[in-house]
């Protein structure tokens, strides 16, 4: 078996190997030089993986493009994979996120972009339709952008029903029970510091949202400050961040494997975004947020990077394996859920997005 | 008519790998001119401008050396036997 890393960053992807366990990794890239990869995905459920990313040219313009031999050629579709339709008005800007749907939905991938909008592909990546569910919701004008502009950043489909959950900055979580046609917020309980009504039915600055291995009812949220958790499929949501060093960070990502397992990247504030006394550290919870240990070996002190909310991600072994990018360009791998860290990568462009998946 | 359009070397893949490449719009305006292009080589078109139909912010169209967006943008008047320039602006990072 090999494992396989895909680091998206600023000028270009890169993609990690290891054939050992991944207790050692080999560099290939750059691919796409010069191009940003804001949203990379591994899709393992065809005969021959296929990679996609989501790329922005400098000056030419965002799109997907795909690579079915492991990054040896890149394809794209000639009208281009996301493009609006006449009628909405609008123009991509930028891929936010790529997510395969499960094995039974073989065809189906997701993808969440800029301007606010969800797209929905039936041909494994290489076109999408736009989910008019979402984009005609009436919430939708008053969505408003966040730093990195507003955009559809996560979207988890559950693999077992129809229900699909997004989130978005701004906006908050929305989530379809029925594929994608209607749509309503779940932000309950949910911060908006930077709003005069700090609990508003929507408009969080919601940054990433991870399914725990119970089920789909339970989710953690890394917010625009506070960490939540629901179990009831984001109807109520309820602070988790004691125990936290800072409530403020970008990713948060849940064990496939191990209900109650997950781990968030604290940074100190919206004004400071660096970690706590730059000391760049992962911490981790075994009970679903009731408590926090921090995790340091194999992490630098004297950091004074970020790491943005697609820039962790964990592996599908029975030991999750974790693995997150600074934007300073260092990559680290752990192999043990986190409690040591290797470094698999540094001097890269910015990391923005990081993919694991295993290889046949 | 027939306009010669100018590319960089950068997009001179998506048209076959030439940097000179003879149009014939079915229009005498550059969005004709780009419709034309587009419809042979759907890729180029799609790095000049975006599914609105705009050039996109940071591609420069100059119509026989005078820039389109002080020229009427994509409703600029194209002669016959002009030459149409597609320049990247100066950005990056």
């Amino acid at each position: 078996m090999t494992d396989l890393l895909a680091i998206g960053t600023r000028k270009g992807l890169w993609l990690a190997r290891s054939d050992d366990d991944r207790r050692t990794w080999t560099l290939d890239g750059p691919h796409l030089l010069a191009q940003e990869v804001a949203a990379v995905s591994i899709d393992t459920r065809r005969p021959s993986p296929r990679i996609l990313a989501g790329i922005q040219y400098g000056h030419w313009g965002p799109t997907v493009m795909w690579s079915d031999d492991v990054g040896g050629s890149w394809n794209e579709t000639d009208h281009g994979a996301i493009r609006f339709p006449e009628d909405a008005g609008a123009a991509l800007a930028r891929v936010w996120q790529l997510r395969p749907d499960t094995a039974e939905r073989a065809e189906v991938v997701w993808a969440g972009c800029e301007p606010h909008s969800l797209w929905r592909s039936t041909d494994g990546g290489c076109s999408f339709e736009l989910v008019r569910g979402l984009w005609d919701h009436p919430h939708r004008p008053t969505w408003e952008p966040g730093g990195g502009g507003g955009a559809v950043h996560t979207i988890l489909p559950d693999p077992a029903s129809d229900r699909v959950t997004v989130a978005m900055s701004t906006g908050g979580v929305y989530v379809s029970e029925d594929g994608g046609q209607k749509w309503e917020p779940r932000n309950r309980g949910i911060t908006a510091v930077f709003a005069p009504d700090p609990l508003p039915e929507y408009g969080q600055c919601v940054h990433k949202v991870a399914v725990d291995a119970s089920g789909p009812d339970r989710l953690y949220a890394q917010n625009h400050f506070g960490v939540f958790r629901t179990d009831d499929a984001g109807n109520s949501w309820s602070s988790i961040a004691g125990g936290l060093p800072a409530d403020f960070g970008f990713p948060v990502v849940a064990s496939p494997q191990t209900p109650g397992t997950a781990w968030v990247i604290p940074l100190v504030a919206d004004m400071q975004r660096v970690p706590p006394d730059g000391r760049l550290r992962v911490h981790r919870t075994r009970d679903a947020g009731a408590t926090w240990t921090e995790l340091g070996v194999g992490l630098p002190d004297g950091n004074w990077s970020a790491v943005m909310r697609d820039a962790f991600c964990a592996d599908e072994h029975d030991r999750t394996g974790l693995y997150f990018g600074t934007r300073d360009g260092c990559v680290y791998a752990s192999a043990d859920e986190g409690d040591t860290f290797t470094l698999v990568a540094d001097h890269l462009p910015d990391v923005l997005a990081v993919r694991a998946a295993r290889l046949p | 008519m027939s306009v010669q359009v100018l590319l960089p070397g950068v997009l001179a893949a998506l048209a076959g790998g030439e940097k000179h490449v003879d149009v014939e719009p079915a229009g005498a305006t550059l969005g004709a001119l780009l419709d034309a292009l587009e419809a042979r080589h759907p890729m180029l078109g799609r790095r000049i401008r975006d599914e609105t139909g705009q050039v996109r912010r940071f591609v420069n169209v100059y119509v026989d050396g005078e820039d389109i967006r002080f020229n009427g943008g994509l409703a600029t008047p194209v002669r016959d036997g002009a030459e149409v320039q597609v320049l990247p602006s100066v950005a990056g990072g």
